[in-house]
C-alpha cells in the first residue's frame, strides 16, 4: 500500500479497540517468566556452551602478542576464537569499529578474543587467562579539546549546516542577546537486558537468537561480517528487554556467539557484562554547544544559532544536537552548524531521541535564559515565538502543531501561575523550592514496513512482522490494529514478532515503530478483507467487518465461517509518498517540573513532573503513557546524574558499572502525570499516529535544571546539575 | 572467577586456625566478597563459612552496653529496638546504605571489611595499589570526583565505602577477635583501620586468620543522633560525604564522617568546637587535605553538611 495522500476516514476511526487502554497482552507471559528472552533458549540437540569475552585493556594500539596456552590448558575450554584464527571477515554498514580486535584496538574493551567452555564459570576464569601484551598509541579522548579539529558533518542524507537570512547581522542588532555553551556528557543506555545471543550453525546455515531492535539489519550486518548469503541467516529477537538504540546495530555477542559456534562445533551463548555493554557497545555521545539568540523588546526572536560539537570514531557520525532548533521556533535569521571531531573513545552512536535529547537540552535552558532577560514568562515567551510554518521554508506547514496547547494545559494544570519568577525565594523548611518547564519536540518518521495477516480455519487471526517489542508494547498495538479492522476482538488475534522468516518490519528505533509497524498491519488487513470478501462473493468496497461478522448489505456471515475451514493470507507493505516533504510531521509537548534544592548541601530532589504531549492518535493510552514517564524518569536521570566519566588519559568510560553509572531509583521519581492531547494527523500514516517514546525524554532535563535555576538561582549549563556545581554559590547555612 | 575449595566452620577458633592458611579467606554474607571474586579482584583458594557460628546475637553488656554478634545483618541490626533508642546513629547510618536486600544479607563484621568501590580498583586492566600491590594508582589524576580529600597517600586515594562504619566510629565501638592461635582480643575502633600509607592494601590491623566475633558499644551517652548521606541518587548510591553527629543538648558533641577518606574520618580534636558552629570543626576534621580539582567541593560540603546537622538536631531538640 502506498500512503501519498492524507487519510480519509478509515476503519481505524471506529476506534473499537484502538485507543481504548488497553492491557499488554504478552503481559502475563513476562509476569509468569515465560517470555523467552535471547539468553535463555533451551531448544538445542546439544546444550549451548558458553561463550566469554574478552575485551582490550587499552584504548588505542595494536596487540604485540596474544597468549592464550593458559587458556586452553583449563577444564572445560572448547574453542578460543581471536582475530588470528576467526578467519577472513567484513564490517557490518552499520558499525564504525570492528566488532572482533586486532592486531589493530580502535577502542577500550574492544573485543579481542572469544573463550568458549562447558560452563559459563569456565568460561569466564579461562577468559581471565588470556593475556594480552599491547603496544600502546596515543589517542584523542577529550572533546574540548579536539573541538579545534572538527569538521562539518551530518548523518547520511543530512546537512551539517543550516542558514536562512541574516544570523549574524540580526544577532548583532538584537536588543537582548544570549550567547551561552552547554554541554552534555557521554551516557549509557542502561537497558535492563545486556546484549546477548545464541548461535546454532546447521552446515552454511546459521540460527541467531538475539536481542535485537533491527531484526533485518541484523541479518544484513552479520552476514556482512560472516561473509555469507543472508540467506543463510536466521534470526530470532521475540522478546527483548529494553534497547534505547543500544540494540539497533549489530554488536560482538552476535558476532562471537556465530563465530564460537563454529569453532565449537555447537551451539554458543554469549552475554556482555555490564562493563562491557558500557565500553565495548555504543552509547550517547558527549556534546558541547553554543547557542546565540536575539531578540526584539516584543519577545519575538530574531536571530536563532545552534552550533554543536561531539566527536566519534573515525568514520562515525555525529551527535545531531542542532536538528530541533531550525524548526521549533520562528525567526527570520537562522543558523545551525554540527561539528564533529575524532575521538578514539567507544563507538557514539543512537540512543533514545538521538539530537534532540542532547540539544535540547541545550535550547530549552537557553529559551529559559532568555524569558528571563526579556522579563517574559517562559511559557508565554515560546507561545510568543510559535511557528506554525517550517521556518526555512514558510510554504511547508507543519503537519499538526498543538504547542501552544501541550504548553498551556500544562501550565493550568501544574499550577504554573504560582511560579515566582525571581529566583530563589521559595523555601520549605531547609529546602528551596523551583518550578521549571521546557518544550518537547521530536520528528514523525515513515518508514516502510511489511506485515502478514492470516485468518485461520478456526476464524482467529494471526499477525506475523520481523518487528520487535522493547518493551514499548509493539505486540498490543499490532493486535488492536488488526483486530479493529477485522472486527475482532482482541482476544482472537494472535501476534509473532521477530522473526526474519517474517515480512521485513520498520523495527523498533527512533519513535517510529508504533505508526509504520501498525500502518503495515492496517495495509495487510485491507488485502485480507479484500480476499475474505471475494471468498463469500461479497463487494469488498461495500463489505463491513464488525462484531466477528462479515456484513454485506442484509447478509451476514461469522469471520469464522468465512474461513470455512482452509486460512486465508495476505501480506502487505506500506510504502510511502512525498507528505513528509510538503507536511512538516513533528510531535509536541511541554514538560513541568518541580524542584527541591538542600540550601545547605545542594542535593537536588524531584516533587513534581507532569507532560502534556500531542502525538497524534494515541493507538494504547496504556502503554503510550508508559513509554512517557518512562521516558520522563530518563530525563531526570540525564538531568541529574547520568555521565559516563571519561578518563582522559587512558581514554575509557571510568564508571563502568551500575554501581558508578547512576540512574534513577525509586526514590528519585517523584508524582508523575502525563497527558496527551486528542489529535489524529491523517498525513503521518493510515492509523494516523505518531511516535511518543522519545518525546517523552525531550526536554525533561532542561525543565529540571530550570527549575533547579528557579530554586537556588543558580544556573547550571553542564550536565548532569549536581551539587557540585551549586555549592559554592548557595546561601550560607544559618545555624 | 578462580576455582576455590570451601568448609563450614565448627566454632570461631577453629575458623581462625583454618583462616591462617595463605589464600583462606572468611565468607558471611558474601555481598563483596562474591562480587569480587567474579572479577578476580579477589582470588581466595579456600573459602571458610562462618555463617554457621551463632554470632548473631544482640546482647546487653554488664557495662550498660551491647554485644552485637559478627554475623548479625545490617537489616536486624537496624531495626533492634535497643539500637533504635540508645544508638540511633547506627540504626540512620545503616538504613543509609545498600538495599533492602543487601542489607538483608550483609554482616556486621563484613560491613567493616568491605573495599572500596574506587572505579580504577574495580578494572583490572588498570593500575591498582590497593588490588596488584606496587602496580600504582590509576586513580591519581584520573576520576576522582568520589574519592578522599583527607588521609590518603601518594600510593592511594581511594575512600571506605561504609556507612556503619562512621556510625561506630562515633560512637567509640569496640572490634572483637578471636586469633588464629586461639586467643582473643579487643580492638577499639579507632585503632581498627589502618592509614593507606604505602600500602594500601593492608587495609585494618586484623592478623593473618583472625576473625571478627562481635562489635559492643559502650553505655549509651544520649543526644540527638544524625546521620546526613550526601548523594547525587537519593537511595543506593555511595556517599560523596557523609556526616554522623551526636549532639547533645549543651552544643557539645561527637562527630565522624564517611566519604572522605581511607577508613570513617573522626577528629575528636575537633570537636570540642561545637558548641561554636560548623565551621571550625570542618577545618580541624579536614586539616591537611589535599582534594583534586574534582573533589575539592567535599570541603565546603563537609562544612555545609555539618551546620545543617547541628542546625537540624536543634530544631529536633526545641
Amino acid at each position: 500500500m502506498r500512503f501519498d495522500v492524507p487519510a480519509t476516514t478509515n476503519p481505524i476511526d471506529q476506534l473499537k479497540v484502538v485507543g481504548r487502554a488497553t492491557d499488554r497482552i504478552d503481559g502475563p507471559l513476562k509476569t509468569t517468566g515465560r517470555a523467552t528472552y535471547a539468553y535463555e533458549w533451551k531448544e538445542f540437540s546439544t546444550w549451548p556452551a558458553y561463550g566469554y569475552v574478552v575485551g582490550a585493556g587499552i584504548a588505542k594500539g595494536r596487540i604485540a602478542q596474544i597468549h592464550l596456552r593458559e587458556a586452553y590448558a583449563t577444564p572445560g575450554v572448547l574453542a578460543i576464537v581471536t582475530a588470528q584464527n576467526a578467519g577472513p571477515l567484513g564490517k557490518g554498514r552499520l558499525n564504525t569499529a570492528r566488532l572482533l580486535g586486532g592486531p589493530e584496538i580502535e577502542h577500550y574493551h574492544q573485543a579481542v578474543a572469544v573463550v568458549v567452555a562447558e560452563t559459563f564459570e569456565q568460561a569466564r576464569a579461562a577468559a581471565n587467562l588470556v593475556r594480552v601484551d599491547y603496544v600502546r598509541s596515543d589517542g584523542a579522548f577529550d572533546l574540548a579539546a579536539a573541538m579545534g579539529s572538527a569538521q562539518p558533518k551530518s548523518k547520511p542524507g543530512g546537512h551539517a549546516d543550516s542558514a536562512v537570512g541574516d544570523f549574524e547581522g540580526a544577532f548583532a542588532a538584537a536588543p537582548v542577546t544570549l550567547d551561552a555553551t552547554y554541554t552534555t556528557p557521554d551516557q549509557s543506555h542502561a537497558m535492563m537486558e545486556p546484549q546477548a545471543s545464541i548461535a546454532e550453525w546447521d552446515g552454511e546455515r546459521l540460527t541467531l537468537w538475539t536481542a535485537t531492535q533491527m531484526v533485518a539489519w541484523t541479518v544484513a550486518d552479520l552476514s556482512a561480517t560472516l561473509k555469507i548469503p543472508k540467506e543463510n541467516v536466521r534470526v530470532l529477537s521475540p522478546f527483548v528487554g529494553g534497547g534505547f538504540g543500544s540494540k539497533l546495530f549489530l554488536r560482538c555477542d552476535a558476532l562471537l556467539a556465530a563465530l564460537g559456534a563454529r569453532a565449537a562445533r555447537r551451539p554458543v551463548k554469549v552475554a556482555l557484562t555490564r562493563p562491557q555493554s558500557i565500553n565495548n557497545t555504543t552509547h550517547r555521545p558527549a556534546t558541547i554547544q553554543r547557542i546565540r539568540l536575539g531578540a526584539g523588546s516584543d519577545g519575538k526572536i530574531t536571530a536563532i544559532g545552534h552550533e554543536s560539537w561531539s566527536g566519534n570514531l573515525k568514520g562515525g557520525g555525529p551527535e545531531s544536537a542542532t536538528g530541533q532548533t531550525r524548526l521549533l521556533y520562528a525567526g527570520a535569521n537562522r543558523k545551525t552548524a554540527l561539528r564533529l571531531a575524532v575521538l578514539d573513545l567507544p563507538e557514539g552512536n543512537a540512543m533514545r531521541a538521538p539530537g534532540e535529547a542532547p540539544g535540547l537540552m541545550a535550547l530549552e535552558i537557553a529559551m529559559d535564559e532568555m524569558a528571563e532577560k526579556l522579563g517574559l514568562d517562559p511559557v508565554e515567551f515560546r507561545i510568543r515565538n510559535d511557528t506554525q510554518v517550517d521556518p526555512e521554508k514558510p510554504e511547508r506547514p507543519f503537519s499538526q502543531r498543538k504547542l501552544i496547547e501541550c504548553l498551556r494545559s500544562g501550565a493550568e494544570r501544574f499550577g504554573w501561575e504560582r511560579r515566582n519568577p525571581i529566583p530563589a525565594k521559595v523555601r520549605d523548611g531547609r529546602w528551596l523550592i523551583g518550578l521549571g518547564m521546557a518544550a518537547a519536540f521530536r520528528n514523525n518518521i515513515q518508514m516502510p514496513s511489511a506485515a502478514r495477516v492470516r485468518l485461520e480455519a478456526d476464524g482467529r487471526v494471526t499477525v506475523e512482522t520481523d518487528m520487535t517489542d522493547i518493551g514499548t508494547g509493539t505486540y498490543t498495538i499490532l493486535a488492536q490494529t488488526a483486530a479493529e479492522m477485522m472486527g475482532l476482538p482482541i482476544q482472537k488475534v494472535s501476534v509473532a514478532l521477530g522473526d526474519s522468516d517474517f515480512p521485513v518490519s520498520c523495527g523498533s528505533g527512533g519513535q517510529f515503530g508504533a505508526s509504520n509497524s501498525t500502518s503495515s498491519v492496517y495495509a495487510a488487513c485491507i488485502k485480507l478483507r479484500e480476499a475474505v470478501a471475494q471468498r463469500l462473493g461479497f463487494d469488498p468496497e461495500q463489505t463491513e467487518f464488525a462484531d466477528e461478522l462479515v456484513k454485506f448489505g442484509a447478509r451476514s456471515v461469522p469471520l469464522a465461517q468465512a474461513a470455512d475451514g482452509k486460512s486465508l493470507e495476505a501480506e502487505d507493505r506500506i510504502e510511502y509518498g512525498d507528505l513528509t516533504k510538503k507536511f512538516q510531521q513533528s510531535t509536541f509537548g511541554a514538560h513541568f517540573v518541580e524542584a527541591a534544592v538542600d540550601a545547605a548541601t545542594g542535593e537536588i530532589r524531584l516533587r513534581r513532573m507532569l507532560a502534556v504531549c500531542a502525538a497524534g492518535r494515541i493507538i494504547n493510552p496504556k502503554s503510550a503513557r508508559s513509554q512517557l514517564i518512562g521516558a520522563m524518569t530518563m530525563g531526570a536521570g540525564a538531568a541529574l546524574m547520568e555521565e559516563l566519566t571519561v578518563d582522559k588519559r587512558l581514554g575509557f568510560f571510568v564508571n563502568h558499572d551500575l554501581a558508578g553509572y547512576e540512574v534513577p531509583v525509586h526514590a528519585d521519581i517523584p508524582h508523575l502525570e502525563a497527558y496527551f492531547l486528542d489529535e489524529t494527523d491523517p498525513t503521518s500514516s493510515p492509523m494516523k499516529a505518531k511516535g511518543v517514546a522519545e518525546l517523552g525524554i525531550c526536554g525533561v532535563a532542561a525543565a529540571v535544571a530550570n527549575a533547579v535555576y528557579n530554586a537556588t538561582g543558580v544556573r547550571v549549563r553542564d550536565y548532569p546539575v549536581t551539587l557540585d556545581k551549586l555549592i559554592d554559590r548557595l546561601p550560607p547555612v544559618e545555624v | 572467577m578462580k576455582a576455590f575449595s570451601y568448609e563450614r566452620a565448627q566454632s570461631p577458633a577453629q575458623a581462625a586456625a583454618a583462616a591462617f592458611k595463605p589464600g583462606a579467606k572468611f565468607i558471611a554474607g558474601g555481598t563483596n566478597l562474591l562480587d569480587l571474586m567474579k572479577l578476580e579482584i579477589e582470588a581466595p583458594t579456600h573459602l571458610i563459612d562462618v555463617n554457621g557460628l551463632n554470632l548473631d546475637r544482640i546482647e546487653s553488656t554488664p557495662e550498660g552496653g551491647l554485644r552485637i554478634g559478627a554475623l548479625v545483618r545490617n537489616t536486624d541490626l537496624a531495626a533492634d529496638a535497643r539500637v533504635r533508642r540508645d544508638y540511633a546513629l547506627l540504626t540512620r547510618a545503616l538504613v543509609a546504605g545498600a538495599s533492602g536486600q543487601l542489607r538483608n544479607k550483609a554482616t556486621t563484621a563484613g560491613n567493616l571489611l568491605q573495599r572500596t568501590r574506587c572505579p580504577y580498583f574495580y578494572d583490572t586492566n588498570q593500575a591498582c595499589n590497593k588490588r596488584q600491590p606496587g602496580s600504582g594508582c590509576a586513580a591519581i589524576g584520573g576520576i576522582s570526583r568520589q574519592l578522599a580529600v583527607v588521609g590518603a597517600s601518594e600510593a592511594c586515594i581511594a575512600t571506605h565505602p561504609s556507612d556503619m562504619a562512621v556510625a561506630l566510629r562515633a560512637l567509640d565501638a569496640t572490634v572483637e577477635t578471636v586469633r588464629a592461635d586461639g586467643t582473643s582480643r579487643e580492638i577499639p575502633i579507632a585503632a581498627f583501620y589502618r592509614a593507606p600509607g604505602a600500602t594500601p592494601h593492608l587495609e585494618t590491623v586484623l592478623e593473618r586468620g583472625e576473625l571478627i566475633t562481635a562489635v559492643t558499644l559502650p553505655r549509651p551517652i544520649g543526644g540527638i543522633h544524625l546521620y546526613h548521606k550526601v548523594r547525587d541518587r537519593a537511595s543506593y548510591a555511595f556517599a560523596l560525604v557523609s556526616v554522623g553527629a551526636i549532639i547533645q543538648p549543651d552544643g557539645t558533641g561527637r562527630v565522624a564522617l564517611g566519604g572522605v577518606a581511607h577508613q570513617p574520618w573522626r577528629v575528636e580534636a575537633a570537636e570540642a568546637d561545637l558548641p561554636q558552629g560548623a565551621k571550625a570543626v570542618a577545618a580541624k576534621l579536614m586539616e591537611g587535605a589535599r582534594p583534586t580539582e574534582q573533589n575539592a567541593f567535599k570541603l565546603p560540603l563537609v562544612e555545609r553538611t555539618l551546620a545543617s546537622v547541628i542546625a537540624q538536631s536543634k530544631g529536633a531538640a526545641s
